[in-house]
């Protein structure tokens, strides 16, 4: 603020002028957040082609890291959702797996049309996210907790229930295809497009229209922002803490549907590492985790750098130790940038 | 005088042991500002909370336009036109200022737009927005669209008394709106205030900045112990007797007590 007086000087919202370099991207990347994913993707596919060559660009292998990113890009959107209120939600991988088992053995072992057995898990996901919710908004537990403890509330039910049994891949296709629709591929030349990815694509739309286009979609953002200002601004945190974990639920269990498609079967011990995978892919896409900034492009875009250096990475050969050690770094900078960020508007 | 717009009898409220109201009177005139003062502790802000619906009294009535309200919320006091400037601004820095001013009201499109799709209608609220902070003379913003936070603090109190001024079709409750910003913006933040009063708006203004307060009140309701001690004219009043009555230095003189 100018020290000069007069009403007129008052009223001007100037953009503050930065002559340092430095200062002027920071305030680029604060306007625009998803540049930096953005460019770690961009950059990281043109590495890759140069040091494979092409057959990282072949159609196929381009194909196969978007099925390999389509499980977490679909809880990555539901993660985001609770990231936005400066939540979290451990629990996500264990409501996939979980929904995927009711689908399954309801579906395949208690003889329910396909259909019902579907809507089933879906109510389950559904179910799980009220749980968490209604913890987390009105009993007021932190989120950390409440879903480390429903992660292994939803993991012991799902092995009570499925006994550790895998239901395989030819009793699903011969009772219930309708599960493993999501598997089923467009043939594009020699690509390979699931219906599991486009789901990912749809999702991320919707949802991504529900957080820029609804009044909803800002109070989440409100919320996650600073509670106490938004309740004063007469939203209802509660009510929307509630409605994005029992959102973020049906999202992980139509996961449970795209994962059933993807590996074929339904096993109790599949998608174990989804819960810290969907958080990597939120915060390498920028989405801050104190809450009421970041993006789903961001976290789609998250789940394809992941998806891109591991592939890359093995393409070229290199350990999978290595590519475990590139992800962490990665999150590593995508924190550290978030917090230069945030420094901003001091 | 005219009838009160907003008053309040006999209003009670203990937290514990601790009685921060003792059957406090409260009365604002049409188009008046009164200014609430007292040391710290004296239950200006507990009553200011009652008036705005943050939190419920125990005992007592709040009469609006002659008719009892019962606030059980902030929404329940700014349905009824009462609108609040709290001390914490009540803004999300990561919004933009249309989104700020708009915030738990959003506009919708009409038709199906609006009711199925529950789309927003944001060049309508930009609109809106920019002539709000137009009224009150902070019209030259560039970009209404940037986040709060990129702002300075009087220009941030300059977007939450924008919002009170455009739904507070009533009453508007100013909590210590100077209290965080330097001379040069609080200067401005004055100037708000007497424009607000120009459209005929009463003000609450709540204060701890004696030359503030004798700037731009009408009358200054003093509270001491939970209960309003009396209420005086600033222009027959001077700083040092309006801090003499506030801190128990000094009885108030019997015509000042209601």
């Amino acid at each position: 603020m100018t020290e000069t007086t007069g009403k007129a000087e008052f009223a001007v919202f100037e953009e503050e002028v930065a002559h340092n370099p430095l200062r002027r991207i920071q305030h680029f990347l604060h306007a625009y957040p998803t540049v930096v994913p953005f460019i770690v993707l961009l950059t990281g596919t043109v590495f890759f082609a140069a040091l494979v060559g092409g057959k990282f660009f072949a159609p196929f292998n381009l194909s196969l890291i978007l099925q390999q990113v389509t499980i977490i890009g679909i809880v990555g959107i539901a993660q985001t959702l609770v990231v936005l209120t400066a939540g979290i939600d451990l629990s996500v991988g264990a409501i996939m797996v979980l929904s995927s088992v009711v689908m399954g053995r309801l579906a395949i072992i208690s003889g329910l049309p396909v259909e019902l057995a579907f809507v089933l898990g879906l109510a389950t996901g559904l179910l799980c996210g009220l749980v968490n919710g209604l913890l987390i908004a009105y009993v007021k537990l932190p989120p950390f907790i409440v879903t480390l403890g429903t992660w292994s509330i939803f993991g012991a039910l799902n092995l009570y229930y499925s006994g550790s049994e895998t239901i395989r891949q030819q009793e699903i296709a011969g009772v219930a295809p309708f599960l493993q629709f999501m598997g089923t591929a467009i043939k594009l030349g020699g690509a390979r497009l699931t219906y599991g990815s486009i789901l990912m694509v749809l999702l991320a739309i919707l949802i991504w229209y529900v957080l820029n286009r609804t009044a909803f979609g800002r109070h989440v953002y409100a919320t996650g922002d600073d509670p106490d200002s938004a309740r004063l601004a007469g939203i209802d945190t509660g009510r929307t803490l509630l409605a994005v974990y029992a959102t973020a639920g049906v999202i992980c269990s139509l996961a449970a549907w795209a994962l059933i498609g993807r590996i074929g079967a339904v096993s109790a011990t599949a998608g174990g590492t989804a819960n810290l995978d969907s958080i990597t892919a939120v915060v390498i896409g920028g989405t801050s985790l104190f809450g009421g900034r970041g993006s789903i492009i961001g976290t789609l875009i998250g789940a394809l750098i992941v998806g891109v250096f591991r592939n890359g990475l093995a393409l070229a050969g290199v350990q999978v130790l290595w590519q475990e050690f590139t992800v962490g770094a990665l999150i590593i900078v995508a924190v550290a940038i978030d917090q230069w960020l945030r420094r901003v508007s001091q | 005088m005219s009838a009160p717009i907003l008053q309040a009898r006999d209003l009670v409220k203990r937290f514990g042991r601790v009685t921060a109201l003792d059957h406090c009177d409260f009365d604002l005139y049409p188009g008046e500002i009164l200014a609430v003062i007292g040391d710290n502790g004296a239950g200006k802000s507990t009553l200011i909370k009652a008036l705005s619906g943050a939190l419920v009294p125990d005992h007592g009535e709040i009469v609006l336009n002659g008719e009892k309200v019962n606030f059980t919320s902030p929404m329940d006091a700014r349905r009824l036109g009462i609108e609040t400037v709290y001390q914490n601004l009540a803004l999300s820095p990561a919004l933009s200022i249309a989104a700020n001013l708009f915030l738990g009201r959003e506009l919708r499109h009409s038709g199906p737009l609006g009711q199925v799709l529950r789309l927003l209608n944001r060049r309508e609220m930009q609109k809106q927005a920019r002539r709000h902070l137009a009224d009150l003379g902070l019209l030259t913003i560039q970009n209404i669209s940037q986040p709060v936070e990129t702002l300075s603090g009087g220009q941030r109190q300059g977007v939450a008394v924008a919002r009170a001024a455009a739904f507070g079709s009533r009453v508007v409750i100013m909590d210590e709106p100077t209290a965080a910003l330097g001379v040069k913006e609080s200067r401005k933040v004055l100037e708000l205030i007497l424009n607000l009063k120009k459209r005929q708006l009463p003000i609450v203004l709540i204060s701890h900045n004696m030359p503030h307060v004798f700037e731009v009140a009408d009358r200054i309701h003093i509270n001491r112990l939970g209960r309003r001690l009396c209420v005086v004219d600033p222009k027959e009043t001077t700083m040092s007797d309006a801090v003499a009555l506030m801190t128990g230095a000094k009885k108030p003189p019997p015509e000042t007590v209601h």
